[in-house]
Formats: structure tokens, sequence, C-alpha cells
């Protein structure tokens, strides 16, 4: 298996309307996803939200020409930073019991 | 076009101020701040961007292909990865004031001096 | 302040805050229309220079690597930080590890779960092998395949597994993996100097061809090490806080 073909997966090639297209649908998912994360007031919704925000960037960052931090975003805001809000939110609850 | 990312950047980042300032759940305090780093992101990939340009990856095109800007990417990558450490550092301390103050509303504990 | 009156300051402050933060960056050259010149020049000597055709891993561990040896130690630190915070809290009682599920009326981990996270262990530590050694080649690094070696270990935990999770991941080993993974990043570096070379050159063999895995002397090397380090740092951090959940369990009964 080889990564070696980013540059194709990435179309750079692609028509210069299409890529404007995707970059400005993009932007603006992401500017209606951190106003929904931030308007989320119950912190366990606001993981799942979180969550959600994270993949939207992921694609933000791949439509602006960088598949590393797509990698990394992906992981980190994708998985690892909701589990430790979770975590916490679990000890924190629980203690309220 | 020229100037739609800035303002999606400058969107987010009072978007993340607002649920900052207003916030009654520290662990939403938190969130908020994640979003704020992350139109930082959005601002370090815009800088870079040239259009039509391929990513700096050279295994098969060749080395004079226009690519975008290496270096903000680097600077992005590093910044994602660490920031979710002290992230988790952030929590930690969420976790230490419930367990002394018995509260997590950020209006309340401002009350407690030392 | 009451909350309403804190709203308003607060939206004339940002007002004011949002239109010079656009006003600065109207003066931007605009998005698409990258000037250079130093993105130009180092997409045109990196692979030349290190046989390295991942620019953007070669700025990060040759060109830039001292801001990486800092940003790396930021990662250190915060790791650190959680374990002293979250230890102190927990004590100094040393508990042993049992199945408590007797006492908790949560709902047991469904059978779907379990064997899709069992079943996705072994691929996503290939994968985040795969991106902590290639650095040099494709879209990979020390970063990301260290998180996704991390996410191998969650899944374990996520199959329901945490007496599993808690043996394989012994927290004296773990620490001493992620002192291992940032000490050696900074004596590749030492190691420069002791060959009377500035701090953190590339000295390694460079390798037959660009691209290659066994190319770009100390990048490869080096992502290598960050990999081990962010991994262990994650895994310290998430079971500092799940012992943190177990301890309250405990405690409340």
């Amino acid at each position: 298996m080889s990564m070696s073909g980013c540059a194709a997966v990435i179309p750079h090639s692609a028509p210069l309307g299409l890529m404007n297209v995707l970059q400005v649908t993009i932007l603006i998912l992401v500017a209606a996803g951190a106003t929904a994360v931030v308007l989320v007031r119950d912190p366990v919704r606001q993981v799942i939200a979180l969550s959600v925000y994270g993949v939207l960037l992921a694609v933000l960052f791949l439509a602006f020409q960088a598949p590393d931090v797509t990698l990394s975003e992906l992981t980190v805001g994708a998985v690892v930073v909701p589990l430790l809000l979770l975590l916490t939110l679990a000890k924190v609850r629980r203690r309220e019991e | 076009m020229g100037v739609f990312p800035f303002v999606v950047v400058t969107w987010i980042l009072a978007v993340g101020l607002y649920g900052i300032v207003t916030s009654r759940h520290l662990v939403h305090q938190i969130v908020c701040l994640i979003v704020v780093q992350s139109s930082t992101y959005v601002l370090l990939l815009g800088v870079g961007y040239r259009r039509g340009a391929a990513a700096p990856y050279f295994s098969d095109v060749s080395v004079h292909t226009p690519a975008v800007d290496p270096v903000v990417q680097a600077l992005a990558l590093t910044d994602v990865v660490v920031e979710a450490a002290v992230t988790a550092l952030l929590l930690a301390f969420a976790v230490q004031a419930h367990k002394r103050f018995g509260t997590l509303d950020p209006q309340e504990l401002v009350q407690f001096k030392g | 302040m009451n909350p309403a009156v804190r709203r308003w300051v607060f939206v004339a402050g940002a007002a004011g805050l949002a239109a010079f933060y656009l006003w600065g960056l109207t003066g931007l050259p605009g998005f698409g229309s990258y000037p250079g010149p130093y993105g130009d020049i180092i997409n045109r000597v990196a692979v030349a220079q290190t046989n390295a055709t991942g620019v953007v891993s070669a700025v990060n561990f040759a060109y830039r690597a001292f801001d990486t040896l800092g940003e790396e130690f930021i990662l250190f630190a915060a790791a650190v930080g959680v374990s002293v915070v979250l230890r102190h809290l927990r004590g100094e009682r040393q508990r042993p590890a049992r199945d408590e599920s007797m006492d908790r009326n949560v709902a047991p981990t469904s059978d779907a779960i379990r064997m899709v996270s069992l079943i996705l262990v072994g691929p996503t530590l290939v994968m985040g092998w795969y991106l902590a050694t290639h650095a040099q080649t494709s879209p990979s690094g020390g970063f990301q395949g260290g998180v996704m070696l991390a996410t191998a270990f969650i899944l374990i935990y996520l199959a329901g597994e945490f007496l599993v999770f808690e043996r394989i991941s012994p927290l004296a080993a773990i620490d001493a993996a992620e002192a291992v993974g940032a000490g050696g990043f900074a004596a590749i570096g030492v190691s420069a100097v002791a060959m009377g070379l500035p701090y953190l050159t590339n000295f390694l063999p460079l390798g037959s061809r660009p691209g290659a895995v066994s190319s770009s002397g100390t990048i490869a090397l080096i992502s290598f090490f960050v990999g081990i380090e962010v991994a262990a740092a994650f895994v310290v951090i998430v079971s500092e806080l799940l012992e943190q959940t177990l301890l309250s369990r405990q405690e409340s009964r």
C-alpha cells in the first residue's frame, strides 16, 4: 500500500471553478459547525458536536492541499479529544451522584 | 473569494470568544477554547495556499510542480497534536477544581480566592 | 456584573476586535496568491538536500527541528502535568485492579462494539507504525503515527477490556517509553554536536535515492522517536483519566 499517490488523491489539476466551490462550501460548513459547537450548552452533547466539527475541519484541510494536517486533525479531533472530554465528564458526574 | 476564508477565521474566533465569556460550565468553556484554537489552523493554512497548486509531496510528481507552502503546514501539524495535550492538562485542572470546590460553574468559581 | 451586562460588554469589545482583525487580514495578499519566497525555495531544494520527498516532514525534522523539539517537550510537560495533578488527587493508595463491574449499573458493552473494536486494533497498530516510520516519503510523520498508536490502546479499552488495558500499559513502562522518546530526540541532536556539527544537523547518510525508506538521514530516526513519545504521552493521559473514573466509583460506595 502506498500513500505516495496523494497528489492524485487531491486533484490539483481539477478545474479551478470546482475547487473554488468545494472550498467555499466547506468554509461555510466550518463556520456553521463552530457556531453549533458553541451554542450547544450541555457538555455531553457538545462533545458530539465537537467530533463532527473535527471531521469538517479535516475535510477543509484536505481542500487546502494539506494531507499531513488532515491526518493529525482526524485522529486528534475526532477520537482522542472527545474521549478525554467524556472521561472528565464521567468523573465529574459521578461525584455529583 | 480573496478575503472570504479570513472572514470565516474572524467569525470562528468571535464565536469561540463569545462561548468562553458566557459559559456556565468549565468543560463547555474548554471546548470553546478548542474552537478558538482551530481558527488559527484555518488562518495558517489559508495564508500558505496557492491557487491551482498541489500538496508539497514530490514522490510522484516532478520537483518543479507548483506547490503550497510547506512551512505553515509543518507549524499547523505540530500545533494540532500539542494543543490536544494542553487541553488534557486543562481538563485535569477542571477535575481538581470540582474536587476542591464542588462546582464547575466559572461564575461561582471566581469567588473562591486561593 | 450580571450575565446580561457581561454579554453586552463582550459584544461591544468583540465588534471592535473583529473590525481591527479583519482590517489587518485584508491587508494580506489575498487567499490563493501566495507570494513566497521561502515556501518556493524550500520546495525546490528540499528533495535534493535531504533525499526526503515529504517536504513537510523535512521541514519539521530537519530545517526546523529545534522548533519541533520545543513542541515535543510541551507535549511531554503536559502529560507530566496531568500525571502530577491527578496522581496527587488519587493519594498514595495502591489499589489492586479487579473487576468492579458488579457494583456498577451500567449496560454491558454490546457485542458489536467489542467485535469491531478488537478487529480494528491490529490494523490501527500497523497503520500507526507505518505512519510513524515513513515520515520522509508521504504524508506521515511521528505526530500522526504516535496518536494513531495511542488510539490502538484506546480501542482495547473501548472493547470493554479495561483490565487488559491496564495490564498491557503499566504506567511505569509507559512513562519510561515517553522518556525514551523525548530523550532520544534530544540525544540525536547532541550526537551531532559530538561530531563537531551544529546541534540537530542531519549527519547520517542520506540514502540512495529520494523517497526510499532508509533515506533522509536523521529525519526518519527523529520521526520514529517522536512517534514513540507522542503515543506514550497520550496513553499516559488516558490512563490517568480512566483511573480517576474508577476511583470515584470506589469512593462513592
